[in-house]
């Protein structure tokens, strides 16, 4: 990673306020954030203090109170409604703790979903489910309902269908908060070969100083703030 | 085209989830079957009515009572005016004389087989030209009522619903007896409610030695009707009112039909905001249980459109379910159930046979298309409006 890195992610002086009930909720202040392609970024910090909130604003889920979010060329805060949808088809892939599958789907419908987004044909879009399904080492599982499957075959489902559109940016909350040490450490060494040999830009929300050691950096959010060390 | 795909698979994929909630998803079906059943099967009772009073209401027949009277029991014509009448222009003939029936009408008890209490049953005297007046009276079993002889033929419907009127036994009307020698049918008219008997007899026996109350006639043809209107109506000797035979029963049904309309729509009103809620209700919980997969799909770039979509699809589905299965429930119990009721014009009891007509089950499964359609709606609404972040929460 010697090549000068472009910032993929660039957030400026972003605030995220809720309200709840007459009160306002100050969960970012003021938050400043680089992220390089090909980085592989891990966000730590104790619940509750806004990890989730920001890497909703960054995959266009949530828009911020003030300052700017841009992915590349576009400054996603500024988007509607509609065209954030599609932008996130077509340039986030979002693994989530709880795996988020659909029941009625198998494995395979699950993971071509965003395919349906996108405009290609059917025999397209087998190959790709094919490939990320490969690239997770699920083949065997292709078939199979969510509910058969164990938490680490359901997550690698989940990555699957993130990365099954190759998208511009991997965005993972907590995505081993429900698995076993064991499994968890599989599918991080599947992030992490995502990372180094395809490339994949990640930015993953953890608890776990096993996850984040992973990572090829960590911030720490508190109180609002970003910073590079842990304050405990 | 690529929304389209949207569309319809994330409604696909909403049906396939069905089955996870199966049970609220039956509650509301069922609900709406039953509004469907009850709607139909009143309106079935009203049709059953409208079409026995006039089913047997040929053009070509026209009948005659004193002017201002509203029905039979109310008019009162001499010998002298029946005369006159059949013999106006228009009316056909045949070998015997002009084709005319000058008709008693009186109403007597006999106890129904339901119950075993006394009803009203009308008791008609008529002519020996009544038969080819009518033109649709066909004798079942036994024979014509004999001249100038104490006796009566029964209407199908009337043999069904009263006690003591099979061929061979008698009734009792004012001192004597009279015996049941016929079973006749009316193409399942208004005829088939009535008792028939010769009027030259019924006259001495209810003291009404020289008057009528109506005149049937049969015209030479259904557009002979105006010229014999006219004819009767200027005649300065006469005062009647004259009126096709069909016009005279739509009228006479006209209140009850209205009556039972009114009362069927009232009640499945009442119910159909009932399972309206129950929709409604149904469609809330549906939404709120799968808002995290909801969220999932709409994180993963699918519209607010289809989502909305998906839950209408779902809701009109069951609606549709709901009001065949209604439908064709009171289809198969009341298609040609066969009842009596009252006929204020006259008190005396009408049995008919309940009509699902399909346009009836048409407007029925519509009527349950639009609650589908209302009670998705504002689920679907709450839905594509949840935050998506809020959503992915949810556990
Ligand atoms: N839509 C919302 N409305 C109101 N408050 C919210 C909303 N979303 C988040 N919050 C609040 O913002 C704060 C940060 O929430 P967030 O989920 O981002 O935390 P987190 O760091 O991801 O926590 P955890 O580690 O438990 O997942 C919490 O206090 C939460 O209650
Ligand atoms: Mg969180």
């Amino acid at each position: 990673m010697s090549a000068p890195a472009q910032p993929l992610v660039s957030i400026r002086d972003v605030t995220r306020t809720f309200t709840r009930g007459s009160e306002n909720v100050h969960v970012l202040t003021g938050i400043e954030l680089l992220v390089n392609d090909g980085e592989f970024l891990a966000l730590m910090g104790p619940s509750g203090s806004g990890k989730s909130t920001l890497l909703n604003l960054i995959g266009g889920l949530d828009r911020p109170t003030a300052g700017s979010v841009a992915i590349g060329e576009e400054r996603v805060d500024k988007l509607s409604d509609r065209q954030l949808a599609a932008w996130r088809a077509r340039h986030i892939g979002f693994v989530f703790q709880f795996y988020n599958l659909l029941p009625a789907l198998n494995a395979e419908r699950n993971v071509e979903l965003p395919l349906l987004l996108t405009g290609l044909n059917k025999a397209a879009r087998r190959r790709h489910v094919a490939a990320a399904f490969e690239a997770v080492g699920l083949t065997h599982r292709a078939k199979h309902f969510p509910r058969t499957l164990s938490g680490g075959e359901q997550q690698r489902v989940g990555i699957a269908r993130a990365i099954v559109t190759d998208p511009t940016l991997l965005l993972c909350d907590e995505p081993t908060g429900d698995l076993d040490r064991k499994s968890g450490d599989e599918i991080l060494s599947l992030l992490q070969s995502l990372n180094r040999e395809h490339g994949k830009t990640i930015i993953m929300v953890t608890h776990d100083p096993h996850a984040s050691a992973r990572a090829s950096r960590t911030v720490y959010l508190d109180k609002g703030q970003l910073s590079t060390t842990p304050t405990t | 085209m690529l929304s389209l795909i949207q569309l319809f698979s994330v409604a696909w994929y909403n049906l396939r989830s069905l089955p996870e909630r199966k049970a609220a998803a039956l509650t509301a079906a069922v609900g709406i079957a039953g509004v469907v059943g009850v709607l139909v099967g009143v309106l079935a009772i009203a049709e059953g009515f409208r079409r026995t009073m006039t089913v047997s209401g040929s053009p070509e027949v026209a009948v005659v009572l004193r002017s201002g009277s509203d029905g039979e029991m109310t008019s009162g014509l001499e010998r002298d005016a029946t005369r006159t009448i059949g013999d106006a222009p228009g009316v056909a003939r045949n070998g015997a004389g002009p084709l005319s029936s000058a008709e008693l009408f009186v109403i007597i008890n006999l106890p129904k087989r339901s119950t075993g209490t006394d009803a009203n049953v009308p008791l008609r005297g008529v002519e020996q030209g009544a038969f080819d007046v009518r033109g649709n009276i066909k004798m079942e079993a036994g024979r014509r009522f004999a001249t100038g002889r104490n006796e009566v033929i029964v209407g199908a419907g009337a043999a069904r619903s009263f006690a003591g009127l099979e061929i061979g036994k008698s009734i009792k009307v004012g001192q004597n007896d009279w015996q049941v020698v016929g079973i006749f049918t009316a193409d399942g008219g208004l005829a088939e409610s009535e008792i028939w008997t010769d009027t030259a007899v019924l006259q001495p026996a209810y003291h009404r030695n020289n008057s009528f109350q109506s005149v049937y006639v049969r015209l030479t043809s259904a557009s002979a009707f105006p010229q014999f209107k006219d004819t009767l109506t200027t005649d300065p000797k006469l005062n009647v009112k004259v009126m096709r035979l069909s016009d005279f029963y739509e009228e006479q049904s006209n209140a009850v039909t209205k009556f039972i309309t009114t009362i069927g729509v009232f009640i499945a009103s009442l119910m159909g905001l009932g399972a309206l809620f129950g929709a409604l209700n149904t469609m809330y919980s549906a939404v709120a249980g799968r808002s995290r997969e909801i969220a999932t799909l709409r994180a993963l770039g699918f519209g607010a459109g289809p989502v909305v979509f998906s839950v209408l699809v779902e809701s009109v589905l069951l609606s549709i379910l709901g009001g065949g299965l209604g439908a064709a429930a009171a289809y198969l119990l009341f298609d040609g159930y066969r009842a009596s009721t009252i006929n204020w014009q006259s008190f005396s009891q009408v049995t008919f046979a309940f009509q699902v007509p399909p346009l009836l089950l048409a407007k029925a499964i519509a009527g349950a298309t639009l609650i589908g359609l209302l009670g998705g709606l504002f689920p679907a609404l709450r839905a594509a409006r949840q935050p998506i972040a809020a959503g992915l929460r949810e556990s």
